[in-house]
């Protein structure tokens, strides 16, 4: 099926579908959806922001993490429609003309990944957890980010990219 | 997850009516657990009425008698990581931390949390029988597998875990709950809140239909001072609790004057034992004194085969958590709890 850019799928409109907007990584965005679509299905189906990973969609491992109005939560257990109005960041929208986010960075040096699928959730709860500022060594910021699974067992690595850039002091 | 009509409630009065109205209506607020049901097919609405947007009852403030009021539509974190709550009720603090993830928590209201159901894994499987589910069809973890499931006030109905960690020291607490519905508002004490699930395991606690949650009313005494959470479980973080305890201590020239002691993980709702409680009161703050209590809080305890661990297991976490609440700065978050 096609998608067209503003996210609005010609077909298939159930009797309550509705067009909802909010932004999407800066862009504001129109999406039609029926209340029961998760925000992770109407950025990953709608408009086609693959980025954002599906792993469980049960709330469980933390693939599927992205940052809302500057906040960490989970896009499956999140309905589109309860995100109208809001501003959304994902994995595709934090480098910055053609310059990596410093997090992103950070996880190549350190080889944070193998099969990847868990990784950009990593990144923006990374963000996410860097921003709310409560972890103040290591053990804090394992725990912090304990909602993130890698089924890779690439965690010992996550951990070093995150701790270069909380050492460093942030990245602004 | 079946298709259903979305509605944003402008206010408590505008919520109370969408859902006492229509029967087959239910609120969403972190949606943590609604959601996740209405995925499994647990749950069938046909109308979803959001509460995030009602304004009031989102904050934490503090009330004219030194108590703290918890809006109900504030997220767990934000009650967690709120100042008054940080400096005064540290051990709530340190309970909310202890459940799901930082995201989770992001998300998850207080009034959720109250009311998230069982994770019973009969319940979740619709193939199989479950009194809570479907009454009248039967409990398949009596019999069953039933490592996680209650070792105290359990039926032969039900013997479902109640999982909230927030509202194990919730209970310790004394927290006092309120909520409205069409035509009147009430307050519950905690204790009262939650359910055994006696002959209707269906009902988890005793909100009735149509009635909102909104907000949820912490005494002065936060018992900052001697505290601890602890929570045992299969891995150090993002997991459920086996066996948890709050407690808290008001020390008194090296004696207990009064001591709070409530388990989470064993019931269907936060277990507390005034006998317990009243044994320490007076006492030195000894683990002969504590394990002496925690006999009796565990008496009457029933192992149903594979939970028959939880019973010694349950003894041990309230000696180490009292030990702990002597000394609170030794505590550490997650994965490694000190002691
Ligand atoms: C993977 C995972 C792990 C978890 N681990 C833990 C854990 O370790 N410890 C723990 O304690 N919890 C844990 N949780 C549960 C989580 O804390 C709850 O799901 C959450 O607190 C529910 O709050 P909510 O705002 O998201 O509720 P919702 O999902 O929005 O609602 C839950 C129920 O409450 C009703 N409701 C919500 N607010 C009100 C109100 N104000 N008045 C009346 N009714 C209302 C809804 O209609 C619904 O029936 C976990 C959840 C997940 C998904
Ligand atoms: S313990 Fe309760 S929730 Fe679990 S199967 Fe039995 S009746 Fe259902
Ligand atoms: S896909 Fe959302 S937590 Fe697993
Ligand atoms: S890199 Fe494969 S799951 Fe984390």
């Amino acid at each position: 099926m096609q998608t067209n850019p503003t996210g609005l799928k010609p077909k298939i409109a159930l009797a309550n579908s509705r067009v909802i907007s909010f932004h999407v990584n800066g862009i504001p965005r129109m999406v039609d959806v029926s209340p029961w679509v998760s925000l992770l299905d109407a950025l990953r189906e709608h408009l086609d922001l693959t980025g954002t990973k599906k792993g469980c969609d049960h709330g469980q491992c933390g693939a599927c993490t992205v940052l809302c109005d500057g906040k960490r939560i989970l896009s499956c257990l999140t309905l589109a429609v309860m995100k109208e109005g809001s501003e959304i960041t994902t994995i595709e929208g934090l480098a910055q003309d053609n310059h990596l986010h410093p997090l992103q960075k950070a996880f190549i040096k350190h080889d944070a990944f193998q099969c990847g699928y868990c990784t950009p959730g990593q990144i923006c709860s990374a963000i996410g957890m860097l921003s709310e500022g409560k972890a103040n060594s290591r053990a804090e910021v394992q725990e912090l980010m304990s909602g993130n699974l890698c089924r890779c067992g690439a965690n010992t690595n996550i951990i070093d990219a995150i701790m270069e850039i909380k050492n460093a002091g942030g990245y602004e | 997850m079946n298709n259903f009509n979305y509605t944003r409630a402008k206010n408590i009065e505008d919520a109370v009516l969408s859902v006492s109205q229509n029967s087959d209506a239910g609120f969403v607020a972190g949606g943590t657990n609604m959601i996740d049901l209405l995925k499994y097919n647990l749950i069938h609405v046909t109308l979803l009425v959001d509460v995030n947007h009602i304004t009031g009852h989102q904050a934490v403030t503090e009330n004219a008698d030194g108590g703290v009021r918890l809006g109900a539509f504030a997220t767990n974190a934000e009650t967690a990581y709120h100042p008054l709550i940080e400096a005064r009720y540290p051990l709530l603090s340190r309970a909310i931390l202890a459940g799901a993830s930082a995201q989770i928590r992001n998300m998850a209201t207080n009034g959720g949390n109250l009311l998230q159901r069982t994770r019973c894994y009969y319940f979740y499987d619709p193939h199989t029988p479950c009194n809570k589910r479907k009454p009248g069809s039967g409990c398949s973890a009596v019999g069953g597998y039933n490592r996680i499931m209650s070792i105290l006030g359990t039926s032969e109905d039900c013997i479902a875990v109640f999982p909230s960690d927030m509202c194990v020291a919730l209970a310790t607490l004394d927290a006092v709950v309120t909520m409205q519905g069409v035509d009147r508002t009430r307050s519950l004490p905690f204790a009262e809140f939650h359910r055994l699930p006696g002959n209707t395991p269906e009902r988890d606690n005793n909100l009735q239909p149509g009635e909102i949650i909104t907000s949820i009313d912490l005494p002065a005494n936060g018992f900052e001072k001697n505290y601890s959470y602890l929570k045992l479980r299969d891995r150090s973080s993002y997991a459920f609790a086996l066996v948890s305890v709050a407690t808290g201590l008001d020390l008194k020239e090296g004696l207990i004057n009064e001591a709070r002691i409530a388990l989470g993980g064993v019931a269907h709702k936060p277990w507390r034992v005034k006998g317990a409680e009243d044994f320490l009161a007076g006492k030195p703050p000894t683990p002969g004194n504590f394990a002496t209590a925690a006999e009796i809080i565990i008496a009457g305890a029933i192992g149903y085969g594979h939970n028959n661990f939880k019973i010694e297991l349950a003894k041990r976490a309230i000696v180490r958590n009292c030990l702990m609440a002597l000394n609170p700065e030794s505590q550490r978050p997650g994965a490694h709890p000190s002691l």
